[in-house]
């Protein structure tokens, strides 16, 4: 089967500072995959780069492409077909996503006017069709609101039902659930997984939340610093990282339940995008650094059971801290 | 809603009222109408007797109570000079200062506001760098050099055009420039700062997630936003259409009401300086007023919090 | 145990407008809250936005006062804002919040905004002031080079270090923490959780700890109180809490908290809007969004009563007779 997406040697710098660096993803029709990483790793970058979404100081190369089609560097009349249709995109801050000085109904409508080609009364009962579809109660007269008059679990719900306007085939979600509490998160994810069994639509989730990422995905990709450093199925990531940021990340992260311990906490911070280390750029933070770590950064390379690895040394590193990752 | 307006009316009134009080008090203070209009040579008898048929003689507060109580009345008093009306003379002299005001106005908004937009659109280009380089002159030359340099250029050096008078619409054109020019550097600065601000906001980032095209991000998400701090700076403009050409009426002799007042305030012609501050502090304050409501018609946020205030 | 905190019933209400003529509206932001903190122990303070409960922290620092109730710190009571003795009580009690950049001066070295307290407390000669700010930039793994820079300088965990530091500067022995590591990365949070821990241990200091983040409160926490529109609805020690929930609401919490390998079946996920300080439901304030509400708990507020061991519980269906917990794990 042909993937939806195929992202290729996705680079971006910013003034001639590289922030991607070679990013190649694959996404299968329907399927959900987690982006992780911390702040600077490059999770949201891609998809912005991707759909021509990045202001223009920014310089993209490689490849993107969509049902086989590139759409890197396309056109803006048939990315725009893209954006919304094609492809949908809702983001982290729901209260500042939306036009502060449009009603709910003309943002809604703009979608299904650009997408569907809808106008008139079928619009109206699409719109108020895809708000109950996100439930928004009194959906007819919350049309007429403007978003500020909704709570941010709202607002959520409202970008939500103007990302499906369009019927889209895959939904980038960027830290959709970042800014909400923690019961309201809840709802949305629901939604979401709800809203993807009656329509079948591919998923992106960008988070930094492994939790998130890790109960609503198939497939997880963990980035450092610009890089996929692991890619691998949910279940087997996260109760088997083998890349040394991987397992860092999930020992960084106090357990709910069971017997407390001492945080595994990665030293240093993230290095700056103007100062890269040569080589693996997390070797500066990482506890099993060898020669061949500075020499030159590591490729993604498949391992078995559907998992990729960019480490010199996967296996050694993975029977090292054995003791993290058997919990 | 009532009482939000009620509000609004209420402190705009009291702006009136300090506004002429503070120049009833200043003036007073600053020099004796009778001595400038009699002059310093008239006899004492004189100077008294002007006194006592002005008032001049009562105590200030009294006089005070006296000027607000024929406001009332609606009553301005008359010019101490020719003994007219000092509202007569006022308003015969309006419809030459908005000669060059209305015009200046007109010329900011055109071309502020759309240049202003091209740069904030096109930021970083050679365009963007001319108008920002051209605001930033406008904005601190001071409206008297503006003007004596454009009667060099053109009255004195070219002879293009005429350097002061108002026998034809010709007699207009360097006043208008003068004050157009400073207003669209201004507006120029504002429209672009405001646009670049909102094209910033995650909500133009959304706009464009959801394949509008570029042109229409910008006309109908972005500008009814950028609209808002604008409007700001236009409604102060607005308001300084009945007394914002005194420098330039002065430089090119020109007949308006900026003219009268440096005349009436050289002379201690206290009804006219009087009447016409009055005319002024209403005019800004209405235009604040009109900027304060179209807050509301433009921006959601403000309208629900208006109705809480 | 001899507690140095201990709130008893305070209350802060704040009065807002609202409504098209101006109606004021009372928003009960913090309503009868007890709580008593051990010395040496940590007291995790765990809710949503609205929950009161960064309002408790200002409240039980002093720099809020009750409505009704009273804190008392090691015995006395919290003196008046601004007054002698209240800056000799803040001297033992400090605060460090989640935005470190906001609670830093820019235009100073972090060094000096670390001897900043002993300056203002008049604490040492300038070459002990200087040595101990040494001393503070160690405890909390930072280098003297580190000391020398202005805050931009630093990264956001490095900030919250200096934070810390100068929060510890004048020997405290309670800190009251507010999110303070929300804004952080995970591995970098994981690195000022540890210090945290540490030094409590250390210096056997006494906490307040507010987050809205489950698992970090109970990485940190000996005892847990949940707060829920400005009451708190269950308390009990760290472990157990998290563990056994008995409040729906705590039940629902735990159950929103998502953890890598264990997908979302059985999720309990709450209807209904996030909760309103201006618009509290009557009786239980919970019961709109309740899975469990009877009619009881449209009228009658559940008080806080204990139930086994250490943990209470402020829930008509818990307690006495009507025990229907369930393991939410």
């Amino acid at each position: 089967m042909s993937p939806l997406v195929s992202i290729e040697g996705l680079s971006v710098a910013f003034n001639g500072v590289p922030v991607l660096h070679g990013v190649d993803l694959t996404l299968q029709t329907g399927e959900a995959i987690g982006l992780v990483g911390e702040s600077g790793s490059g999770k949201s970058v891609t998809w912005l780069a991707a759909l021509g979404l990045l202001p223009r100081h920014a310089r993209v190369a490689g490849s993107v492409r969509l049902d086989g089609r590139e759409i890197l560097g396309a056109p803006q009349a048939s990315l725009d077909q893209v954006r919304g249709g094609r492809v949908a995109m809702i983001f982290q801050d729901p209260a500042s996503a939306l036009n502060p000085v449009l009603t709910i109904r003309r943002q809604l409508c703009e979608t299904l006017a650009l997408h569907r080609g809808l106008s008139g009364d079928a619009v109206k009962a699409e719109a108020k069709r895809l708000l109950d579809l996100v439930g928004i109660p009194d959906a007819e007269r919350r049309l007429s609101a403007y978003p500020h008059e909704f709570s941010g679990g709202q607002v959520q719900r409202i970008m939500i039902a103007m990302a499906l306007a369009g019927q889209p085939d895959l939904l980038v979600a960027d830290e959709p659930t970042t800014a909400l509490d923690a019961t309201i998160q809840a709802q949305i994810l629901e939604l979401l997984s709800q809203v993807r069994r009656e329509t079948g639509m591919a998923m992106v989730l960008i988070s930094h939340d492994l939790g998130v990422v890790a109960e609503n995905c198939d497939r997880v990709a963990v980035m450092y610093a610009g890089r996929i450093v692991e890619q691998a199925p949910s279940a087997h990531l996260f109760a088997d990282p083998w890349h040394p940021y991987a397992q860092g990340l999930i020992g960084a992260l106090p357990p709910l339940d069971g017997p407390r311990r001492r945080l595994t906490a990665i030293p240093g911070t993230v290095p700056d995008p103007q100062k890269m280390p040569g080589g693996c750029s997390f070797a500066p933070r990482c506890g099993l650094v060898e020669q061949a770590c500075l020499r030159a950064a590591p490729r993604l390379a498949p391992l078995g059971d559907g998992r990729t690895v960019a480490c010199v040394n996967a296996e050694a590193s993975r029977k090292a801290l054995l003791g993290i990752a058997a919990e | 809603m009532v009482r939000f307006f009620a509000i609004r009316i209420f402190r705009a009134l009291l702006t009136i009222v300090l506004v002429v009080t503070f120049a009833f008090v200043v003036l007073r203070l600053s020099g004796d109408p009778a001595l400038m209009i009699m002059g310093p040579e008239a006899p004492p008898e004189v100077i008294a007797a002007f006194r006592k048929a002005w008032g001049l003689d009562d105590p200030i507060w009294m006089q005070y109570v006296d000027y607000f109580g024929a406001i009332a009345k609606g009553e301005l008093g008359r010019s101490m000079r020719d003994g007219r009306p000092a509202i007569a003379l006022v308003l015969e002299r309006i419809p030459a200062t908005l000669m060059l005001t209305l015009p200046a106005l007109v010329f900011k908004v055109g071309i502020g506001i759309p240049g202003g937009i091209y740069a904030a659109l096109h930021r970083g280009s050679a365009i963007d760098r001319v108008v920002m380089i051209t605001a930033v002159a406008g904005f601190t030359v001071p409206g008297f050099v503006l003007a004596l340099v454009l009667v060099l250029v053109f009255a004195v050096q070219l002879g293009w055009l005429p350097s002061g008078g108002q026998e034809s619409w010709r007699h207009a054109i360097l006043p208008v420039a003068t004050l157009g020019l400073g207003g669209a550097a201004v507006l120029a600065r504002f429209t672009r700062s405001a646009m670049l601000e909102v094209l910033g906001q995650p909500y133009i980032r959304t706009a464009s997630a959801k394949g509008v095209p570029w042109r229409m991000v910008v006309t109908s998400h972005a500008l009814p936003n950028a609209a808002i701090p604008t409007v700001t700076i236009l409604g102060f403009m607005v308001g300084t259409l009945i007394a914002g050409a005194v420098v330039v009426e002065s430089v090119f002799a020109w007949p308006g009401v900026g003219r009268l007042l440096v005349v009436a305030v050289a002379n201690r012609d206290l009804a006219v300086v009087q009447c016409i501050l009055l005319l002024v502090a209403m005019t800004m304050v209405s235009s604040n007023l009109i900027v304060d409501f179209l807050y509301g018609f433009l921006d959601p946020r403000l309208r629900a919090k208006g109705a809480q205030a | 145990m001899s507690a140095l905190v201990r709130v008893s019933t305070v209350s802060r209400t704040y009065t807002m407008r609202a409504g098209l003529f101006g109606r004021t509206v009372d928003v009960h932001a913090v309503d009868g809250v007890s709580l008593s903190i051990p010395k040496g122990e940590t007291l995790g303070l765990v809710g949503e936005s609205g929950s009161g409960k960064s309002t408790t922290g200002r409240i039980v620092l002093g720099l809020e006062p009750p409505d009704r109730g009273e804190v008392r710190f090691d015995g006395a009571p919290i003196a008046k804002l601004a007054t002698p003795q209240w800056r000799m009580q803040r001297a033992r009690m400090q605060m460090i919040f989640q935005d470190p950049l906001g609670a830093l001066d820019r235009r100073l070295p972090v060094a000096a905004q670390i001897r900043e307290p002993l300056d203002i407390h008049g604490i040492g000669t300038p070459a002990e002031r200087e040595a101990r700010v040494r001393e503070l930039l160690r405890s909390v793994e930072l280098t003297e080079q580190h000391g020398i820079r202005y805050p931009g300088a630093l990264s956001g965990g490095q900030r919250q270090r200096v934070v810390l530091a100068r929060a510890l500067a004048t020997w405290p022995d309670f800190l009251v923490c507010d999110e303070p590591v929300s804004a952080l990365d995970v591995s970098i949070q994981a690195q000022v959780v540890n210090l945290l821990t540490d030094l409590q241990a250390q210096l056997s200091l006494t906490m307040l700890f507010i987050s809205h983040d489950l698992r970090v409160v109970r990485q940190i926490s000996n005892f847990v109180a949940v707060m829920y529109l400005g009451r708190i609805v269950e308390y009990g020690s760290a472990d157990d809490l998290f563990a056994r929930p008995e409040h729906p609401y705590t039940q629902a919490l735990v159950s929103a908290s998502p953890a890598p390998g264990r997908r979302s079946a059985g999720r309990v996920v709450l209807s209904g809007d996030p909760p309103n300080p201006a618009a509290r439901p009557a009786g239980c304030a919970f019961h709109p969004r309740c899975p469990r509400a009877i009619a009881r708990c449209r009228n009658e507020v559940p008080q806080l009563a204990s139930i086994a061991g250490d943990r209470q519980v402020a829930c008509h269906l818990v307690g006495g007779s009507q025990v229907h917990s369930r393991d939410a794990a």
